[in-house]
């Protein structure tokens, strides 16, 4: 079971508005951490601590490639983004560095910010823990996702098997 | 089978694949510009040492290019070092031009073939019957790593463009008026084919403009079917007919690129700046369309023009044809090839409040500059009518 507090956000939440191109130029993970959200909430970063969730309508992440914006989620603690559905490049960016996407029909109109939610990946359950009646299910990841995922990212996933190769 | 699933079957190595599919794919070419770095990075967290096939590997310097900062000149100079030890075969510096018109330009995005790039409009060799699918940097590692990624086999929805659109509607148009009927992610996890008298007919720029716009429509992939091409029992998830006669110039509104509506019905909408450029429309015809519009002409007191040609060749071509020569006299200015103001990095940054008319592919809050301004996509005719006006205009009154 994976707990954390909710940020909750809107439809079509694009990569421009998660990290602005103007910081493009820099990539440590804390720099990039420090202007997650910007364009939408420019004091999200200073908000946001180790274990939240993002909380988010359609399309999140619609955009650019850049991996800037997930990079930016991680480093500022966001582990698990649950959102209406994700556009497919900034999905697999995140579950590449190890984040889970989850990809949760209804979840931006039953929470609000703050919420203390409960995430059961496996049974594919999210609830509000003050009031468990308050949850929504959701489909389990797919098997090459689940890997990608229990691996802790594809860079592991595939030191793994360069590892595993070389012995 | 579509042709995008051909592609991928034979990418694959597979004799049937279908849509929901999941493959190993090896692409035929790897492009990543400025972000190689990020792929690097990832490159050395997994432990690698060597490229699996380094003369599929392209790196093109053209995001902050030439370096607007430190940061930016550091990161080009690790690039450099590193395109040297992994000895990847194309490298093109800075001022060669945008990544995707470079692709094209010297033939290395090939008909047939399967291309990732670490950018999302990679979807714009679907102009030369390419399939070419954006990815982000740590799946650009592994494909450096391994050769192959692995990829959902997509649905292709198929885009019937029939018609002749009338003086003033260019290729812009009528994919600013597909990306409004499909929405902004209407062709998420799938791959346009385009056909249709219009597409046929259509120059390789205008093929380009309409592929590249397909990722506005959250498309995997775009395609104008060439040497590779669907079967005619073969079975597309959508299909989608648009008639090109009665269409106006299109603008997209701020903040969103389906939020669309004819320029006639946005005239006089104010603007400060008008940038004609990108990977969208940034080409030679495109240069030579505003040109024409503002021979003889001013840009508006008070609005700024910047011209940014895609790649050095179109540069050198347009200084030669004289379309430059036109565009400085009416006070434009003109920067180094590259993606110059597309996203908000330099060379034409958006204050607090300003407005701009681009004729690029994004108007989302902030990409050109400042959270506070707002963005309209047009065409180059429209971008060039605006420019003279000082607000939105119809480029039908300066076109014979």
């Amino acid at each position: 079971m994976k707990c954390g507090r909710a940020w909750v956000f809107g439809d079509a939440i694009d990569t421009d508005v998660i990290i602005p191109g103007q910081y493009l130029d820099n990539y440590s993970p804390e720099f990039l951490a420090k202007h997650v959200m910007e364009g939408i909430d420019p004091t999200f970063s200073s908000k946001v601590a180790k274990g939240d969730i993002i909380i988010a309508g359609k399309y999140f992440g619609i955009g650019s490639s850049r991996e800037q914006a997930a990079i930016a989620l991680k480093a500022a603690g966001v582990g698990i983004i649950l959102a209406e559905s994700f556009a497919r490049i900034f999905y697999r960016n995140a579950i590449n560095l190890g984040m889970l996407p989850i990809v949760c029909p209804g979840c931006a109109r039953m929470f609000r910010s703050g919420d203390e939610l409960s995430i059961d990946v496996e049974q594919g359950k999210v609830f509000d823990s003050k009031n468990p009646k308050q949850s929504l299910d959701f489909k389990p990841l797919s098997p090459m996702v689940s890997k990608i995922y229990e691996a802790g990212g594809l860079v592991n996933l595939l030191r793994a098997e360069i590892h595993q190769k070389n012995r | 089978m579509t042709a995008c699933e051909k592609i991928l079957a034979r990418a694959s190595g597979q004799k049937d694949i279908a849509p929901g599919d999941i493959i190993d794919a090896k692409p035929d070419v790897a492009m990543s510009h400025d972000n190689t770095y990020l792929v690097h990075r990832a490159f050395q967290d997994i432990g690698a040492s060597r490229i699996a096939d380094p003369s599929s590997v392209v790196v093109v310097l053209d995001h902050r290019s030439p370096a607007n900062t430190v940061n930016s000149a550091n990161t080009h100079s690790a690039i450099r070092k590193i395109v040297d030890e992994l000895d990847i075969g194309w490298f093109f510096d800075v001022g060669a031009g945008i990544c995707h018109q470079i692709m094209i330009e010297k033939g290395i995005a090939k008909s047939g073939g399967l291309i990732v790039g670490t950018d999302s409009h990679s979807t714009t060799y679907g102009a030369v019957g390419a399939m070419g699918i954006g990815i982000g940097a740590t799946d650009m590692a592994s494909v450096w790593v391994k050769g192959s990624l692995w990829l959902k086999v997509p649905e292709a929805i198929n885009i019937i463009i029939t018609g002749r659109p009338a003086k003033g509607v260019f290729a812009k148009d009528i994919s600013l008026a597909l990306v409004g009927e499909l929405g902004a992610m209407g062709a998420d996890y799938c791959c346009l084919e385009y056909e249709g008298d219009w597409v046929s007919g259509a120059s390789l720029s205008e093929r380009m403009t309409l592929c590249n716009m397909a990722a506005e429509a959250g498309a995997k992939s775009a395609l104008v079917p060439d040497i590779v091409v669907s079967d005619p029992n073969a079975r597309h998830y959508q299909t989608l007919a648009v008639v090109v006669d009665l269409l106006e110039p299109m603008v997209s509104t701020p903040h969103s690129v389906d939020k669309v509506a004819s320029v006639s019905s946005m005239e006089g909408t104010g603007i400060d700046q008008a940038f004609l450029g990108s990977c969208t429309n940034g080409r030679l015809d495109d240069l030579a369309i505003a040109a024409s519009i503002l021979k003889g002409r001013k840009v508006h007191e008070g609005t700024r023009m910047i011209v940014t040609p895609a790649s050095s060749e179109v540069y050198l071509q347009a200084v030669e044809e004289g379309i430059i020569g036109t565009l400085l006299k009416a006070g434009a200015v003109v920067t180094a090839s590259g993606c110059g103001p597309c996203l908000g990095a330099h060379q034409g940054v958006l204050a607090d409040g300003e407005s701009c008319i681009s004729s690029s592919n994004r108007n989302f809050k902030g990409r050109m500059g400042s959270r506070n301004a707002s963005i309209y996509l047009a065409s180059p005719a429209t971008v060039a009518a605006s420019a003279i006006e000082g607000k939105i205009a119809d480029p039908r009154r300066y076109l014979v």
